[in-house]
């Protein structure tokens, strides 16, 4: 996994303090401020717009004084190690600036990515800079059809701001792609008419993620609905002694976190990851949750969530969502899932397909409650309803195991005893 | 009649501006041309660039006609000059291309006006006046944007001014009646060695005169040398870190003294080509009238080629860089789309240098003193033509190609090839530079067999020291 030094809040030879924030990083899924960890004087190792894997050292805060003889270098990694560390920045840095308003005048022959001629005339006729668009020439070499295609691709983006990070949620919708756009003609844009913005590197790499979940998986999605009759009524019947109990909520994600567990135990390849030739087979279930916040949607993992109460569950939620608001959330919070689970219905989505997560092979979609006249025992009732939408890789799911897994969510919600019992 | 107002006046035909004017003239805008000459050219056509090669290409072939065929098995009776009819025929290539130019400017429907410009200011209305003083009279051009483009003009010694007969710039040394006996050539640039070789070739004796301990300055310093053993071989005479102190004309003669390494001595000669500079050619523009700012004689500018003054633009050898018919030429381009709101640009890192000796040297990029210079970690890939089958073909195997790449990533930073046709092969390693290419980018692409360009190849190879043939 990589991210990148999105900005420096503290310049070179600065003097920080303890837990004063001195960068910001971004990955696909979030921007997280880093503090330091001691006092000291910072000395920046990778610059700003450089991409680098996790682990990789991003600067040295020099405690003590600059004064001090023999200053103590104490590292600080870019987050927690996920991985072993690997002892060097990554060179997959696109390029050394992330966005250039104006180019210079004359190129830098041996600094700037190499581009043809024609391309850096329409680079800067875009107004784009050429090292954050892929070059398809030969060694990476940006061309004008490179930089026409980059163009076309991020006018087809919609354009909600980049800050908003879209789990694997429904915010993504399945109708991705719009309507080509005609090929933009030479007539210059009309004032007012469109405002033009490069898209952050958090959208760039949103972006180019999402588009390759669609080439690389074979994403299928398979409806249902859920009563929430019994769910509603269990919380209403023991939500405030569960509060004064556990001091928090019982709110309905604990519900199916577990009822996702109970069903993954049952199905294991919607559990299960694509590596190479083999399936991965998680005996484990460590749960993504879509969590919305002031910087979007961000999904942390609920670690061995199979194994954690309803309180425990609700618990580790509320906990997520006051480290995402103070900024103590870490990439390895969000790392490694096995399947995620995404509420859309707190934004009022009726019904949408959830996007993969990969190498996650499932990922269920909540939608809105709603009262909604259904048939029960040849009556016509009025029940607490939500459709459920789990999207899945048909490479290693097959439709049975898929309509019976959510089939099986929604028995476990529909009489939610059977999961405290078996809990 | 109502009065005609251009888009654009351009003053001046040469390069630059004839160039400007067909790329203005294709995007749209209404243009004249104001020239002074009877043809259209500029100095590179008339008097420059193009004359120069015709009888540089002639000179190689009397040369070759003597000192080669009879290698090759050619036995012929000793070949004999009619200079008049190799004149002739320069002058006819002259014509030929100065009449293109004119064809083109009626292709374009670029309007010219015979005669000399003169800058009259703008209006109230921002349209600029031009007065144009030619055989018929003066009459005044209106334009809403000029671009002065009248070039440079050979730099005199004070001591030693041209005299249309002895002390000749490159203009008369293009147009000698009869080859001089002893030709000296102040200056050991480009322009005197090039004219130095057609006479030499032509049978005359020549020395060169240069301040500098070395030729072409500027240029790598390697190729330099190679080419001053090249020269000498030719039997032309250096006097390398020489002062010219003064010079006389004694009826049709010339005595010189020259002083080198604390020495003097007398030359004797009965032409002088003086070959020491240009200068931009402003005198009689009136820019002092309109306030346009200059820089040690050059025209400033900014991005889009304008100058201080709203609407006056200048291009070419008037403003800093080089002084190449192909800068200008470029200039003209990006200054006429840059005027119409494109985002074109001059590479000036990209600007080939060609000196058409024989062997020819050609170079585009940093030299490897300036790399040296600038701390810029580099390795050096060397061939030299002897390693290449067509130049062993040819019997031309003078010369090699050096190619600089970054140390780090292999970008070419600089090419210098000294060789046959150097001034052809050198635009494959201006292409891949343009294009950020490598060493490699050049070792991984084919080039015919048996061609010279093969030599450009290998020492693409030789960066990593993997070439084939060395």
């Amino acid at each position: 996994m990589e991210a990148l030094v999105a900005r420096w809040l503290k310049q070179e030879g600065d003097a920080v303090a303890k837990d004063e924030p001195i960068c910001e990083i971004e990955t696909d899924k979030i921007t997280l401020e880093i503090q330091a960890d001691a006092a000291g004087v910072l000395n920046i190792v990778v610059p700003e717009g450089e991409t680098v894997r996790i682990g990789t050292v991003i600067g040295n805060i020099n405690e003590g004084a600059p004064a001090m003889a023999a200053p103590k270098p104490a590292e600080k990694p870019a987050a927690q190690p996920a991985e072993p560390p690997p002892a060097q920045p990554t060179k997959a840095a696109p390029g050394r600036e992330t966005a250039r308003e104006t180019p210079p005048l004359a190129a830098e022959p041996h600094e700037e990515p190499p581009t043809s001629p024609a391309g850096r005339k329409l680079a800067r006729e875009l107004g784009i800079a050429a090292d954050g668009v892929a070059g398809s020439g030969r060694g990476g070499r940006v061309t004008a059809e490179d930089l026409r295609r980059h163009e076309a691709e991020s006018r087809r983006e919609p354009a909600p701001e980049a800050k908003a990070t879209p789990g694997p949620a429904p915010a993504a919708p399945s109708g991705l792609e719009a309507a080509p756009r005609p090929a933009p003609e030479a007539s210059p844009a009309e004032p007012g008419r469109i405002t033009r913005k490069p898209m952050s590197p958090l959208r760039k790499k949103i972006a180019q993620r999402l588009v390759s979940v669609r080439q690389n998986t074979a994403m299928l999605t398979t409806f249902n609905e859920a009563d929430l009759t019994e769910v509603m009524q269990l919380r209403k019947r023991h939500g405030e002694h569960f509060l004064q109990r556990h001091n928090v909520k019982l709110g309905l994600m604990s519900f199916f976190i577990r009822a996702c567990c109970e069903a993954l135990v049952e199905f294991p390849e919607v559990n299960a990851s694509i590596e190479g030739n083999d399936i991965v087979y998680h005996n484990y279930c460590d749960i993504g949750v879509a969590v919305g916040s002031e910087k979007g949607l961000v999904v942390p993992v609920l670690r061995n969530a199979e194994r954690l109460t309803l309180a425990q569950i609700e618990q580790a939620i509320v906990e997520f969502g006051t480290r995402i608001r103070e900024n103590r959330l870490e990439l390895a919070d969000l790392e490694g899932g096995t399947f995620t689970v995404s509420n859309g219905g707190i934004y009022g989505s009726l019904l949408s397909t959830p996007i993969l997560n990969p190498p996650q092979s499932g990922v269920l979609g909540m939608h809105s409650i709603q009262e909604r006249p259904v048939a029960r025992e040849g009556q016509v009732v009025i029940r607490p309803m939500m459709y459920l939408a789990l999207s899945y890789d048909h490479r290693i799911v097959d439709g049975k195991g898929a309509v019976g897994f959510l089939k099986r969510v929604k028995e476990y919600i529909e009489d939610p005893q059977e999961l405290l019992l078996e809990g | 009649m109502a009065e005609e107002t251009f888009d654009l006046i351009i003053i001046g035909a040469g390069p630059g501006g004839y160039v400007a004017a067909i790329r203005a003239a294709q995007l749209g805008m209404k243009v004249a041309v104001v020239e002074k000459r009877e043809s259209m050219g500029g100095v590179c056509l008339n008097e420059g660039c193009i004359p120069s090669k015709a009888l540089l290409d002639s000179s190689e072939l009397f040369h070759l006609a003597k000192e080669k065929f009879s290698g090759h098995g050619i036995e012929i009776a000793p070949p004999v000059l009619n200079l008049p009819k190799m004149m002739a025929r320069k002058e006819d290539v002259v014509k030929k291309l100065t009449d293109g130019v004119a064809f083109l400017f009626k292709k374009n429907k670029v309007t010219t006006f015979p005669g000399v410009a003169r800058l009259q200011g703008a209006r109230a209305d921002g349209v600029h006046q031009v007065e144009v003083t030619g055989a018929n009279g003066s009459q005044t051009v209106l334009g809403k944007k000029i671009c002065l483009a009248t070039g440079s003009e050979a730099v005199e010694l004070p001591f030693l001014k041209f005299d249309g007969n002895l002390v000749a710039s490159a203009r008369e040394a293009l147009s000698f009646d009869r080859v001089p006996e002893h030709l000296m050539v102040v200056g050991g640039g480009y322009i005197g060695l090039e004219l130095g070789s057609v006479w030499r070739r032509l049978g005359a004796e020549v020395t060169v005169v240069e301040m500098l301990p070395r030729l072409i300055a500027g240029s790598d310093q390697q190729v330099a040398d190679a080419l001053l053993r090249s020269l000498k071989k030719q039997g032309i005479r250096f006097l390398l870190g020489a002062k010219l102190a003064k010079a006389e004309i004694r009826g049709e003669q010339v005595v010189a003294v020259v002083e080198s390494e604390g020495e003097s001595q007398e030359l004797t000669c009965d032409k002088v080509l003086v070959a020491v500079g240009r200068r931009p050619l402003t005198a009689e523009l009136g820019i002092e009238a309109l306030g346009i700012a200059v820089d040690r004689g050059r025209i400033i500018v900014d991005q889009d080629y304008q100058t201080n003054v709203a609407g006056i633009y200048a291009i070419g050898d008037l403003i800093a860089g080089p002084m190449l018919a192909h800068k200008a030429m470029e200039e003209g381009v990006v200054f006429a789309e840059r005027l119409v709101g494109q985002k074109s640009i001059v590479e000036y890192e990209f600007v080939p240098g060609v000196c058409y000796t024989w062997p020819e040297v050609a170079s585009v990029g940093k030299t490897e003193e300036a790399l040296k210079e600038e701390g810029v970690e580099y390795r050096v890939g060397r061939f030299n033509f002897q390693g290449n089958g067509r130049a062993r073909c040819m019997d031309e195997t003078e010369g090699f190609v050096k190619i600089l790449a970054d140390a780090k990533n292999g970008r070419l930073l600089g090419v210098h090839i000294i060789g046959p046709r150097a001034s052809d092969l050198i635009s494959e390693a201006v292409t891949a530079m343009t294009f950020g290419g490598s060493a490699e980018d050049i070792a991984l692409t084919f080039h015919s067999h048996p061609t010279l360009s093969e030599a450009v190849k290998e020492a693409a190879l030789d960066v990593d020291k993997r070439a084939i043939h060395a």
